[in-house]
């Protein structure tokens, strides 16, 4: 067997393949807003390659298009060039099925956090065939589940702008999961929090993680949250951005909250912020 | 709970207060009252003509709610067209804001030209005079949706008509049920007018007829019988607006932190 040019008629040589496909794809990939002399480069061509079941987080100074690859990715923005593949295909043609947290918890006020959870399931397919039936019964047990996971026992009933910021985060982050997404991607969903309510955040985010294992995209310019959380950690330089830095996070999971103060994470997150301070000089 | 019934108490003793000033006054200055009827001669004149206003305050309901149901109809469509497109909201508000601005007395005669005196004309200028308020708020309401609020959804892959239903509609409901309260009103305004210039029917022809016979405690009774259906339809929509916008007219419940 000399010839590794794959056969594109025939039927995938194994199913293992699936698993070894990268989950998300950037190829060349640039994002150009406006036309002439006010076009404004968001992101220069940029290579990046998640496996399935990986942890990435971007980090990088503001406005280097960490946010801009998350929405190529979702498919609110398409690349002024090069391509954007998500489980194989162009982004939007909903080969993986997408979770989405944003900064902000976007919660539809005139919902409750169990109809504004629900969401996805009367959007998303296969859940959406069901949902009439379902929003009941198994629909209902399972955001009930989630919010117990997330500690938000009891507030099913209760209206957004009855929450605080850290349980309409909270729920920011069930709604991301509740339909079982492949691919999970995360807009710096902790930002806005105190330091209490983030590090708790961030084990019960790391705990739902483990649970089920999708691909995650973490945006975020907390060094501390990446390292905690990431199982490869890019950097970016900034505007125009592109990859700068791609380094695995030598750390076993689950990792304690008391990681963040040893010497090993303090000098890795020193690292990416001496890294950082760089590219911001230049 | 005891402040809003103070209120309310208030409210109440207001009106019975402006009427009781009105008797008064209309004895103590000793007012003809064919300039201007006592209350209480309003109220017996409202009694003994019953039989006979009755009709005429079906028919004018009739004409003010058909005329407001397709009202909102139009309204609904033609601002849901107008808010979820940029270019139809470009290209169609000069055209709108042109026919908001003709007096609508103006579209009376044209209505009676095409289709005879009676209910129809009343019928489409209630519905003429109702339709502006609705379509600008409609569109106002889509148009303002916060971006952030629709990504949720496109990020789940939802159609335009998902979004639409999903996020688009139910925010604009508040900005709706403010148009409908005023369109309520409005058309009541619309029906009675056309009445008033060609009818034989409703309330607006009684109160014309009565004018010039001179019965003028008549006239006065008309005038209140169409406060009193405007007053209780705005409070009919009051209150379907409380129960389906609750959540933006929030403020008492006290957030748990």
């Amino acid at each position: 067997m000399t010839s590794s040019i794959p056969d594109p008629v025939a039927p995938p040589a194994a199913p293992a393949s699936v698993h070894t496909r990268p989950a998300i794809e950037l190829q060349d990939a640039s994002v150009v807003f406006g036309a002439g002399d006010k076009a404004v480069t968001a992101l220069s061509p940029t290579q990046l390659k998640m496996a399935s079941g990986e942890f990435l987080a971007l980090v990088g100074p503001s406005g280097c298009g960490k946010s801009t690859i998350l929405k190529l990715v979702s498919n609110l923005i398409q690349p002024s060039s090069g391509l954007v593949l998500v489980g194989g295909k162009e982004a939007g043609a909903k080969q993986l099925r997408i979770g989405m947290a944003f900064q902000n918890p976007t919660m539809l006020p005139w919902l409750t956090i169990e109809q504004n959870i629900m969401m996805p399931l009367k959007i998303v397919e296969p859940f959406k065939r069901t949902y009439r039936r379902d929003k009941k019964g198994a629909f209902r047990d399972r955001v009930h589940a989630l919010l117990k996971q997330v500690g938000l026992n009891g507030f099913a009933d209760h209206y957004p702008w009855q929450l605080s910021g850290g349980m309409l985060q909270r729920s920011n982050l069930c709604r991301a999961l509740i339909h079982e997404p492949d691919l999970l991607l995360l807009d710096e969903p902790f930002g806005a929090l105190d330091q209490f309510t983030r590090e708790e955040l961030w084990q019960i985010m790391q705990d739902l993680y483990l649970d089920r294992k999708p691909t995650v995209l973490l945006v975020t310019h907390d060094l501390r949250e990446a390292g905690f959380l990431a199982g490869r950690i890019c950097v970016m330089s900034a505007r125009p951005g592109r990859v700068i830095s791609d380094a695995p996070v030598d750390l076993p999971q689950p990792r304690d909250i008391a990681t963040i103060y040893s010497p090993e994470f303090v000098e890795m997150t020193q690292g990416l912020r001496e890294l950082i301070a760089q590219v911001r000089s230049t | 709970m005891s402040d809003s019934l103070r209120i309310r108490l208030l409210s109440i003793s207001l009106i019975v207060g402006f009427f009781l000033l009105w008797e008064v006054l209309c004895i103590v200055l000793n007012v003809s009252d064919l300039v201007l009827p006592r209350p209480s001669e309003i109220i017996v004149t409202m009694w003994t003509r019953f039989p006979v206003l009755w009709p005429h305050i079906l028919q004018t309901l009739y004409s003010t709610l058909i005329g407001f149901g397709l009202g909102v109809t139009i309204g609904v469509t033609l601002g849901v067209i107008v808010g979820t497109s940029k270019v139809a909201y470009a290209v169609a508000y000069p055209l709108l804001v042109g026919f908001s601005s003709i007096p609508k007395v103006a579209v009376v005669p044209i209505f009676v030209l095409w289709f005879g005196s009676g209910t129809t004309p009343a019928i489409l200028t209630a519905m003429v005079i109702c339709v502006f308020p609705i379509v600008v708020n409609i569109a106002t309401g889509l148009a303002t949706t916060e971006p952030e609020l629709e990504d949720v959804l496109k990020t789940l892959g939802a159609s335009k008509t998902e979004i639409l239903w999903n996020v688009g509609l139910p925010r604009a409901m508040p900005y709706f049920f403010a148009s409908l309260k005023v369109a309520i009103t409005l058309s009541f305004v619309g029906a009675v007018l056309s009445e008033t210039v060609a009818s034989n029917k409703g309330i607006g022809f009684v109160m014309m007829t009565a004018s010039s016979n001179f019965q003028v405690s008549l006239v006065f009774s008309g005038l209140i019988l169409l406060a009193l259906m405007g007053v209780a339809l705005y409070a009919l929509f009051s209150l379907l607006e409380s129960r389906v916008t609750g959540w933006a007219t929030r403020g008492n419940d006290i957030a748990i932190t």
